[in-house]
């Protein structure tokens, strides 16, 4: 069987029995920044903005579901099952399908969907980045599938940055199969370098703060 | 101890000099930018840290490896072991079968390139289609990548613009932005199709049973979300231990291989669709691939070679890299890694030029996120090549003139005899050297010359001038 | 504090490039130090080392050992010859337990002369005057393994009437590599265009490094491309006058 062959193979290059205990790792470097949640937002938008992505502030949930109509400028869009955005009022808005539960129907949707609207689990403010578990609140194509993506996150769920978010989650997958860190809208410089954007993921990424 | 003639059209091509040049630079410019002490002041730190951990890791793979699948198979995925890359066609070929499926996408593993995954599946009747832009590209031409990161590097956008309209039928398109949506356009197709989804992984976490994968285009989360099976083939020194290990490098990995403090996208899988989550794989296999990586392991010395993250900074960092190009090394992997790890999969005198084709400059494993020491790995290629040559009775002429060099080098008197003549023979203007222009037209006289002017020898030697300084004063 | 330097002025300078020596000796007498020049020096062994043949290196290095065994202080003049002595000896004895603590001895009194001046000597002018434009070659072996790169360039600042104007790509190897300039001749020559292609573009009329291979690599690449722009060692500089 080969995997008792490759282990054997392992254990006798290592000079270790089957059964051993490891050595002790090294101790897990994290260092989390002492940063308020002020100054977490702006880095958030400095780090998105620099890759291109649109960054949002709203004051209320209203105004985020003001905002979000804007960007939609009438396209057919899928919202995620997330509880935020049903309290944001997203899920009401005019062209906009939510609450898909088969993935035959989600995938045909997204296919042919204007946008894709979730919220997030979390976000990094110095890359700018959206963290998303996937889950029945959150599909992964939603994010995904459509050329624009659309976010809107509560402020407090922005962490300062990886070290952080490995402290909140040292197992991501007691929690989801697929946890995905989106910075950024999708971008390719293959082609002579130059930069192309919305290569096979969404060329447009708006995060509206709130 | 030849160079391909390969080497020679490279060089005689300038405009490809120049785009391989020209590009490395760029990546070379990206990176500084985000590693520099103002930017990430943590830099050698993490570096270190990477290192540690690698290290710890392949010191104790046996248990990390039985870790990994402990905790893959708890969270219902299938962890497949494979000596080599027969066992790892063989499984997806058995697999296909079983599902009934015909199209396999593929997002960029050079893993699987090692082991000719694709031809194997062609072969088998299931068609296998590379998703990221590069690779799609190159696949069409039937050409090996050229940067392990940028694997079209070598490319125009007229090449692009031929090979798309010879084989995808479309209209000829020279817009790079239009040529990116073209494959945009076909590659979703396929995606949404696809029966199964075969990606590499830049990192396994034992503690998780999860593949990292770090990419740019999205093609990966469309490979590993649309198809309803997810195959993930990877080297197993690809461990790491704990999710929290990623945190170091994550931050190296991006700005090392492009200047980007993060991927656009980075995903962390862990097995099929959980219960409740309405898309993803039903099924997931995890392929484990040795292939020559616990021969390596088993060399204390070459071990480190295993810590690579496979950013691809050595190859833009290395001078003759971006004078030959990627398609000049005799495997998947070019540039100083590839100078490294070929001879150790492919057996050291199956290319035995490559190791010697360096100037040990030493700026790749200044920028190896991981602290590889390459130019020191090269250089016990190298012994070991002459070793062996040795035993087989090959390069003797070059043996006996070491030989006969190291004897002069012990007996100052006859080396400065040695010195005396050789500069009655080319003293000044050249000497007898020019006067005798059969000496030039030979060996390393031929090959120094071909490039550029011979030194202007010194009539006396420094030991001479100064004996003469000390009586003079 | 050293009084007596031992020197070590490698087999390239001997046989080659005198001259780098004799300016060497010139700035070390003209700073106070005695110099004395063991006659039973050759080389390090770095070329067999590079090339794979580790035996005839280790008796190279053997003999090296043995001439500068009771220096109390060894200057250099080329950053690769200094630190095949302090970094790679080390692995050529790995085996040799005897070898292995004299190598350890030596290694901590062997310098490369502007790691001498600035580290020992402790000094930045040594009085010297050149008027010329100059641009400086970081050498690879003494940028990544000595660790050498603001240290020549102080040196230099001092030097009267020089101007000394930064190539683009100073960090770039110049393609010697000592037997691979001859195993791989167009792949160091294209290297080398590359580097006499960005001293051109500064408009120096001299490029100045801390190796003789590198700098015969560099000239000769410049006499070809029939530029009449000289390299010069640094030690040729700060001996001027």
């Amino acid at each position: 069987m080969s995997r008792e062959i490759i282990l054997e193979r392992v254990r006798t290059a290592l000079g270790r029995s089957a059964g051993q205990a490891p050595a002790a790792p090294p101790e897990a470097r994290v260092r989390i920044p002492e940063t308020g949640v002020e100054e977490r937002i702006e880095q958030f938008r400095r780090a998105l903005e620099a890759l291109a992505g649109k960054f949002h502030v709203a004051a209320s949930k209203q105004e985020a579901r003001a905002r979000a109509a804007g960007l939609l400028e009438g396209r057919a869009a899928v919202a995620s099952n997330s509880p935020y955005l049903a309290e944001c009022g997203i899920t009401e808005l005019e062209g906009v399908r939510s609450g898909f539960t088969r993935e035959a129907e989600l995938r045909e949707a997204c296919a042919t969907a204007g946008a894709g609207i979730t919220s997030a689990d979390y976000g990094l403010a110095d890359t700018g980045t959206l963290v998303m578990l996937s889950s029945a609140r959150e599909a992964r194509m939603i994010s995904l599938l459509p050329p624009m993506h659309v976010a809107l996150i509560p402020r407090e769920i922005i962490l300062t940055g990886l070290d952080e978010l490995f402290t909140i989650l040292p197992n991501p997958a007691e929690l989801t199969s697929s946890m995905v860190l989106i910075t950024g809208p999708s971008r390719t410089a293959d082609i002579e370098q130059i930069l192309v954007r919305g290569v096979h993921g969404p060329g447009e990424i708006h995060v509206i703060v709130v | 101890m030849t160079a391909p003639d390969k080497i020679l059209t490279t060089l005689a091509n300038p405009p490809l000099q120049k785009a391989v040049y020209a590009a490395t630079g760029r990546l070379m410019d990206h990176r500084r930018a985000v590693v520099n002490p103002e930017v990430l002041p943590d830099y050698q730190e993490l570096r270190t840290a990477a290192n540690a951990i690698k290290r710890h890791t392949l010191e104790n793979l046996d248990y990390y490896l039985e870790q990994l699948e402990a905790n893959v198979t708890r969270r219902g995925g299938k962890v497949i072991w494979c000596k080599d890359g027969a066992e790892v066609a063989g499984f997806l070929v058995r697999l296909a079968k079983e599902k009934n499926a015909r199209l396999v996408v593929k997002s960029k593993s050079m893993t699987t390139e090692e082991i000719d995954l694709n031809e194997k599946l062609e072969q088998a009747g299931i068609e296998t289609v590379e998703t990221d832009l590069g690779e799609f590209i190159i696949q069409l031409l039937r050409q090996k990548p050229y940067h392990i990161v940028a694997p079209a590097l070598h490319l125009t956008r007229y090449d692009v613009a031929d090979v798309f309209t010879q084989r995808l039928g479309v209209e000829r398109e020279t817009v790079i932005e239009k040529q990116t949506m073209i494959a945009r356009r076909v590659l979703r197709e396929k995606f949404l199709a696809a029966d199964i989804g075969v990606s590499g992984a830049n990192f396994l976490v034992a503690g998780d049973g999860a593949v990292v994968l770090c990419t740019n285009e999205g093609n990966a989360r469309l490979t590993t979300t649309a198809p309803r099976i997810h195959v993930a083939v990877a080297g197993i020194e690809k461990l790491v231990p704990r999710a929290a290990d990623l945190a170091v490098f994550l931050k190296l990995l991006g700005r090392s291989a492009t200047g980007q403090p993060l991927t656009v996208y980075t995903s962390f899988l862990s097995g099929p669709r959980r219960e409740g989550e309405i898309d993803g794989p039903e099924e997931f296999y995890l392929v484990l691939l040795d292939k020559g990586r616990t021969q390596v392991l088993a060399d204390r010395e070459k071990r480190q070679s295993l810590f690579c993250i496979r950013c691809g900074s050595c190859l833009n960092h290395c001078p003759v890299y971006r004078k030959i190009g990627g398609h000049n090394y005799p495997w998947v992997y070019s540039g100083p890694l590839g100078a490294v790890i070929s001879p150790l999969y492919q057996g050291m005198m199956h290319d035995s030029w490559l190791p010697f084709a360096s100037s040990l400059c030493g700026a790749c494993a200044d920028v190896c996120p991981v602290k590889i020491e390459l130019p020191k790995l090269l250089l016990e290629h190298r012994e070991e090549i002459v070793r062996t040559k040795a035993a087989q009775g090959r390069g003797r002429l070059e043996k006996l003139g070491f030989r006969l060099w190291a004897w002069l080098m012990r007996h100052p008197k006859l080396y400065e005899l040695a010195g005396t003549a050789g500069s009655v023979i080319a003293s000044g203007d050249g000497g007898w050297m020019t006067r005798l222009p059969g000496l030039l037209n030979v060996g390393p006289g031929k090959a120094w010359t071909s490039q550029r002017d011979m030194p202007a020898l010194a009539a006396q030697s420094f030991r001479q001038l100064w004996r003469e300084r000390r009586s003079r004063s | 504090m050293v009084k007596r330097v031992t020197l070590f002025v490698t087999c390239l300078v001997d046989q080659l490039f005198p001259k780098i020596g004799l300016s060497m000796a010139d700035v070390l007498e003209s700073l106070g130090y005695e110099l004395d020049f063991p006659e039973a020096q050759t080389c390090c062994g770095q070329p067999a080392f590079n090339g794979g043949h580790w035996d005839e290196a280790r008796q190279v290095a053997r003999h090296f050992l043995d001439v500068f065994r009771d220096s109390e202080c060894v200057v250099c003049p080329s950053g690769s010859c200094a630190s095949m002595v302090t970094h790679h000896f080390e692995e050529l004895f790995a085996g040799d337990p005897g070898r292995l603590a004299e190598v350890r001895a030596l290694r901590p009194r062997v310098w490369e002369f502007s790691q001498f001046l600035l580290d020992v000597a402790g000094v930045e002018d040594v009085g010297a005057r050149l008027d010329r434009v100059v641009t400086f070659h970081d050498s690879c072996h003494g940028l990544r393994e000595l660790r050498i790169k603001d240290g020549p360039r102080r040196l230099l600042a001092k030097v009267r009437g020089l101007e000394l104007r930064e190539m683009d790509i100073p960090e770039e190897c110049c393609g010697f590599g000592g037997t691979f300039s001859v195993k791989f001749p167009e792949v160091s020559g294209g290297m080398a265009r590359t580097k006499i292609d960005s001293i051109l573009r500064t408009g120096a009329d001299a490029v100045v490094g801390l190796d003789s291979s590198c700098l015969m690599q560099i000239e000769g690449a410049l006499r070809r491309a029939g530029s009449q722009v000289r390299a010069m060692h640094l030690a040729e500089v700060l001996a001027s006058r």
